[in-house]
């Protein structure tokens, strides 16, 4: 009997707390666009729901153009792009606000002595029409090009930034940072991309066009190999109360550290 | 009190079969997902350019979806780790299950067990950090991810598989064959190599199809030593198995790519439901015999 009892008592329990869930109304914040912001969005958006159990964040991934479109048709709340708004976007009454800097670091092996390279030779490396270290001031080593599978952000980024989309020769496609950088770190003759963040000791940075990567020069725009990650309104709807709260969280000082943890620099 | 044990009977009895549905039902499930699935992508392909398209370019403006690199990578590089993997793997059968002494045996047997049991991210690794750049120095080639380095990592990792099941059949061989061969003059090891093993050459082929089985499902070890670009297969060339073509895309990838994706799924499950197959038949041989 006494048990019965108790089992009544806990189902009661259970019971209030799930009605209590329900009081409470649920929000929902939409989000569509690049897939190179994923991990940014989707660590803002834990930690945003962290504090705001009530609301949720959703993520379609269906690439920048996508998401702007979305945002113009009002299908979603906040447009992603990885890529700053054209004028015939802003011409229909869109907003970007730059939530983050994502900076594409070129990494060579310890052992290169390659230290600057610019664009241009960077795109014709990955291209295959320069395929030894010796044309760009290095030893007689042949080039090992070393990058990332078909659909990840950082391929993208480093890909249109260089103007080398589909184009890449790539020797290794690897599916992570950090085998890139442990691969780049391995074979005297590779040459790789990762976010710079990611980047360690155990590969060599090189300067692009004469500016070394870092936080700042990636911020003040002097280093070239990178990318906005745009955060896209309309002018002329204004955001429900819940995305609102979403939008002035992850452009406060407070998400910076969680941006920064997904390694790309925050814009503020 | 018999009624009562009875139902007790009853109730175990369901509960065995549930727990059996369940396996059944798991297995069931895979297939079905799987076909349904993979079928959308390879109609819209066609089957033809998918399976023997030479191009594999799913993000490109005019995307190809063809997989005869993957699928002729997969098969020369079971073959390859077969041609390694068989002789070293059978060759230490037999010395474990007929010539060595009890205490070799049982610290090699553990030896094997222990490489059986290191987990494939394992390989890999070691793989990428001592195997790529051995590979890189010693042929004198730019890179070392190559469909060697994948060869060498899946023959030492189909090792266990052959020895293990190698050795069973061996030591099934009846004593009276071996011992009439003997008695007859050959000598030991004549009586091995013409007596037990071809007694036990359907065991021996079991362990050779299921060492080919876990060849080919690799992805982990392979995806860290191959390169994984999508060449036609070559030694020395940065490779993609079926395997790693599904593992390395399926992350980022949507519409028509993630769904030849379940396709190229499709094609490996068909792979090994033949090696599965065939490896049932010679187990089937073997105890008729």
């Amino acid at each position: 009997m006494k048990k019965k009892i108790m089992s009544i008592m806990l189902t009661a329990a259970i019971a209030g707390t799930v009605l209590a869930g329900c009081g409470e109304k649920k929000a929902t914040v939409t989000t569509d666009g690049s897939t190179s912001m994923e991990k940014v969005i989707g660590a803002l958006g834990e930690s945003f729901s962290a504090d705001n159990k009530n609301i949720t964040v959703t993520y379609n991934p269906n690439g920048s153009s996508s998401g702007i479109k979305a945002v113009a048709a009002g299908t979603c709340d906040i447009g992603l792009s990885s890529r700053n708004l054209k004028d015939e976007e802003k011409a229909q009454g869109l907003t970007g606000t730059v939530l983050a800097y994502d900076g594409i670091a070129i990494i060579v092996n310890n052992e290169n002595p390659v230290t600057d390279l610019d664009t241009e030779t960077i795109a014709d490396i990955y291209t295959g029409e320069i395929t030894n270290w010796s044309e760009v001031g290095g030893e007689d080593e042949e080039i090992v090009l070393i990058g990332r599978e078909a659909g990840s952000g950082t391929r993208d980024g480093f890909e249109s930034i260089t103007g080398t989309e589909d184009l890449c020769k790539y020797r290794q496609e690897l599916t992570s940072t950090g085998d890139v950088i442990t691969t780049v770190s391995q074979n005297p003759g590779a040459i790789g991309y990762a976010s710079l963040a990611s980047v360690k000791d155990s590969v060599k940075l090189v300067d692009v066009e004469g500016v070394t990567p870092s936080e700042e020069t990636i911020k003040d725009g002097s280093y070239v190999i990178q990318r906005p990650f745009v955060l896209v309104t309309k002018d002329d709807k204004k955001l429900s109360d819940a995305a609102q709260k979403f939008f002035d969280y992850i452009t406060s000082d407070a998400a910076e550290a969680v941006i920064s943890a997904a390694g790309v620099v925050a814009a503020n | 009190m018999k009624k009562k044990n009875q139902v007790l009977e009853h109730v175990i009895h369901g509960m065995f079969l549930i727990l059996g549905l369940i396996t059944i039902g798991c297995v069931l499930l895979i297939t079905v997902y799987l076909v349904i699935s993979g079928i959308p992508a390879i109609r819209e392909i066609g089957l033809l350019d998918f399976l023997f398209g030479a191009k594999w370019e799913p993000t490109v403006a005019e995307p190809s979806y063809g997989i005869l690199p993957f699928i002729l990578t997969s098969v020369y590089g079971t073959a390859g780790a077969i041609l390694i993997g068989v002789p070293i793997g059978f060759m230490t059968a037999v010395y474990l299950a007929k010539i060595a002494s009890p205490k070799v045996k049982s610290l090699m047997s553990a030896a094997v067990s222990l490489l059986a049991g290191i987990p494939s991210v394992v390989y890999g690794l070691v793989g990428m950090l001592v195997l790529v750049p051995g590979i890189r120095k010693l042929f004198d080639v730019p890179d070392g991810a190559s469909l060697l380095a994948a060869i060498i990592v899946l023959a030492i990792m189909i090792l266990p598989s052959i020895i293990n099941v190698s050795i069973t059949a061996l030591e099934a061989v009846p004593k009276e064959y071996e011992d009439a061969s003997l008695a007859l003059g050959a000598t030991p090891v004549e009586t091995y190599f013409k007596v037990s093993v071809p007694a036990a050459k359907s065991g021996i082929a079991a362990a050779v199809v299921l060492g080919v089985g876990r060849a080919i499902g690799e992805a982990m070890a392979v995806m860290m030593v191959s390169g994984n670009v999508a060449n036609m297969p070559s030694l020395f060339q940065s490779v993609r198995f079926l395997t790693t073509a599904v593992a390395s895309e399926m992350a980022y990838s949507s519409g028509l790519q993630q769904q030849a994706l379940f396709s190229i799924a499709l094609v490996l499950f068909l792979f090994i439901m033949m090696i599965n197959a065939t490896l049932n038949f010679f187990l089937k041989k073997e105890k008729e015999n």
